[in-house]
């Protein structure tokens, strides 16, 4: 059973390829996505995945946008915001829009490993909340 | 002209060939454009001046020697009356008595003084018949004299000046008689010393005078000798003179003639006698225009004072604009460089964010294949290889370097960005002491020496803090490296300028050449050693505080020390 499963979503073929086989290498189950429309098609079919690791420079839809989307139709789902530049005022907005965390790239795998599984723990944590808080709602319409 | 330009103007300016010929034009133009309209005036009004006056000059001449000439006309006219009127009354018969014609003669001496010398009765053979006077010449024999055969002929004559029998400068007044049908010549001697002064009385200014010439061209009056008097008339120029004035028309005729001696004199002349003789006024020319002269003068020393003052102006007028000029060049030459800094400080950062950009992903890609072959490294199959050890360093040397790279391009991203990140009101000794507090690590280290000197109730600025210790880190490093192992002493100091909170850091370190001080903004310039410093701190210093409005100096002395002032904006008071 891999750590978590996420969608690692660049415009950047080769990085993500080797992104992709170093996180697998570390227990990710990743999910490959090279455009935000692609992404957001792969979150619709793919249920189970926990994080998103998001590029916020695409061509098309871009990373801040594809995350708007994501939050509307997948509120709980994590997103990691993946930066090339160092402006902060991208990365704020991503936060703002309900973004986890953010990484400048190029990063350190075993920190982006680390935040991954932070934003799962807190994406399970909240799947928990949300399950206790059905759970007393039954036991208490049962009572 | 070149010399009094270099005396004139600043040597540097006159050194460049622009500033010359800039200021040789307006010197010529200003010079050329108020002299000509001058000069032609003046020389004009001059010209004009000269001719009226020599026409006024002329006119007066000739009034003068007309009215003389009438007198002298009159004169002999009157004598020559006086004698027809004597032998009239007389008779030929009552005049050989020698006691009435000396009867005569004391009337008419009586009457008109010494004019008659003496009184001569001359039969028609020449013979003095009767002769009453000082002169002892009764019975001269007057037959071959000139005068008397020009009686004979006609009715009365004026005699040339001769000197007769007597041996003195006389002249003769005749006239011609007849009785019982022989004609008979009563003449008269007028007194030569009494008619020279009557044209020797003509006088004006302190040249002139006046003399009477025969046909020949002979004097027939003495002009008296005057102190200032250039000498009497030269007979070749009186010889001239009766053909000149002969050619001439009018009552008085003008000629300007120049004697032997280079004297240039006036002659007016008018007939005489019927046109036997010629009277004569002489005056210098020099004399007769004197005044003419004296406008001349006075006409050129008014021009050359005018012309020194005209070259005076041209010449103050064109250095003052010259250095203006200069000046403004000047100025402009800054502004462009400072322009052209700027401008050349955004473009480079712009370039330099697009291509950071652009090598960031490739950068990113390598550092992970680089990972992910780290990771394959670690499956047992390849724990047995040899070159285990020196596959792993080498993939580590590429991460480093890619991580190297990767500071490399987010430095220049964050020279090149352009939106503030958060802002808010700082008070800048605050931010100051944090700063001295984060690199006193470093200081003790280097054994810096660390002094504040801040100005208390500085207002406060709006800015980055982040950003802020940025900059202020980047030019304490910078300093502290400029010290180098011998240490110094590192000042910062705050205080309010114009609007602006300046900071002031200051180093005694090694100082920055002056050939690197304008380029000490460039991004990747660097005198630090390959690997020591990538040449942005600066640069990105620059980008932080020109987004803020701000400017950073720099004075720098080698071997003494660096002063960077960072000036930034007073946040308004609200």
């Amino acid at each position: 059973m891999s750590l978590a499963k996420v969608l690692f979503v660049d415009d950047e073929v080769p990085f993500v390829e080797a992104l992709t086989k170093r996180l697998t290498k570390r227990d990710l189950d990743i999910i490959p996505a090279y455009r935000g429309d692609e992404a957001l098609k792969k979150l619709a079919e793919q249920t189970a995945v926990e994080v998103v690791i998001l590029d916020v420079k695409m061509p098309g839809m871009d990373g801040i946008e594809t995350l708007r989307e994501m939050k509307k139709k997948f509120p709980l789902i994590e997103v990691i915001m993946l930066t090339g530049h160092a402006t902060v005022e991208s990365a704020i907005e991503g936060m703002k829009l309900g973004a986890f965390d953010y990484l400048m790239k190029p990063c350190e795998i075993d920190q982006l490993v680390s935040k991954v599984k932070a934003a799962a723990a807190k994406k399970r944590q909240h799947e928990e909340k949300i399950m206790q808080a059905r759970l007393k709602e039954i036991t208490l319409r049962r009572v | 002209m070149e010399k009094l330009f270099q005396r004139l103007f600043p040597d540097h300016l006159i050194a460049n060939p622009h500033y010359r010929s800039l200021a040789r034009n307006m010197l010529l133009i200003i010079i050329s454009v108020s002299m000509v309209p001058m000069i032609v005036v003046s020389s004009t009004l001059y010209l004009q001046f000269r001719h009226s006056y020599r026409e006024k000059v002329n006119d007066h001449l000739s009034e003068l020697v007309l009215k003389h000439k009438q007198n002298i006309d009159n004169f002999l006219q009157e004598r020559l009356t006086d004698i027809r009127l004597m032998a009239a009354r007389n008779g030929y018969e009552r005049l050989k008595d020698e006691v009435l014609l000396k009867r005569n003669l004391e009337l008419l001496q009586q009457e008109y003084g010494s004019v008659f010398v003496d009184l001569g009765v001359v039969d028609a053979d020449g013979r003095q018949e009767a002769y009453a006077g000082p002169f002892k010449l009764a019975r001269a024999d007057y037959a071959d004299a000139d005068w008397f055969k020009q009686a004979l002929k006609h009715d009365q004559v004026i005699s040339d000046v001769f000197l007769g029998l007597r041996g003195l400068p006389h002249f003769i007044v005749a006239v011609h008689s007849v009785e019982n049908g022989r004609p008979w010549i009563l003449r008269a001697t007028i007194d030569f010393v009494y008619f020279n002064n009557l044209v020797d009385n003509i006088r004006i200014g302190s040249t002139g005078m006046a003399f009477i010439l025969n046909r020949e061209g002979k004097l027939q009056t003495t002009p008296g000798a005057r102190p200032s008097m250039s000498g009497p008339p030269e007979s070749a120029v009186l010889q001239g003179l009766w053909i000149v004035m002969s050619a001439g028309t009018g009552d008085v005729r003008i000629v300007l003639r120049e004697d032997s001696r280079g004297v240039e004199n006036i002659y007016a002349g008018a007939f005489l006698k019927s046109g036997k003789w010629l009277l004569i006024y002489q005056q210098s020319a020099e004399d007769a225009f004197a005044d003419l002269h004296w406008s001349f003068m006075l006409t050129t020393l008014i021009m050359a004072v005018g012309m020194a003052s005209i070259v005076l102006m041209a010449f103050t007028l064109s250095r003052m604009v010259v250095i203006r000029t200069a000046r403004a060049d000047e100025e402009k030459k800054l502004m462009n460089q400072k322009m052209v800094e700027t401008g050349k400080l955004a473009s480079i950062g712009e370039l330099a964010a697009g291509v950071a950009h652009e090598i960031n992903n490739p950068v990113a890609i390598m550092v992970e294949e680089a990972g992910w072959m780290g990771d394959l490294l670690e499956e047992t199959e390849f724990q047995e290889s040899k070159n285990l050890a020196e596959f792993k360093r080498a993939l580590a040397q590429i991460q480093t370097q890619g991580r190297r790279c990767k500071d490399i391009t987010h430095k220049l991203l964050s020279f090149a960005r352009k939106t503030a990140a958060t802002v808010q009101e700082v008070q800048i000794n605050l931010l100051i002491e944090d700063l001295i507090a984060l690199s006193a690590q470093r200081t003790k280290f280097s054994m810096v020496e660390v002094r504040t000197e801040l100005t208390e109730g500085l207002p406060m600025v709006r800015v980055s803090i982040s950003e802020l210790q940025q900059v202020f880190l980047n030019l304490i490093n910078n300093a502290i490296d400029a010290m180098g192992n011998k240490g110094g002493r590192l000042t910062l100091s705050t205080r309010a300028h114009d609007g602006f909170v300046v900071i002031d850091v200051a180093d005694t370190g090694s100082g920055i050449p002056a050939a690197n001080l304008n380029r000490i903004f460039d991004p990747f310039f660097s005198t630090k050693a390959v690997g020591k410093g990538a040449g942005l701190g600066l640069s990105i210093c620059y980008g932080i505080i020109n987004k803020l409005g701000g400017r950073i100096e720099v004075e720098s002395t080698v071997d003494v020390g660096t002063r960077f002032s960072v000036y930034i904006p007073a946040a308004l008071g609200d």
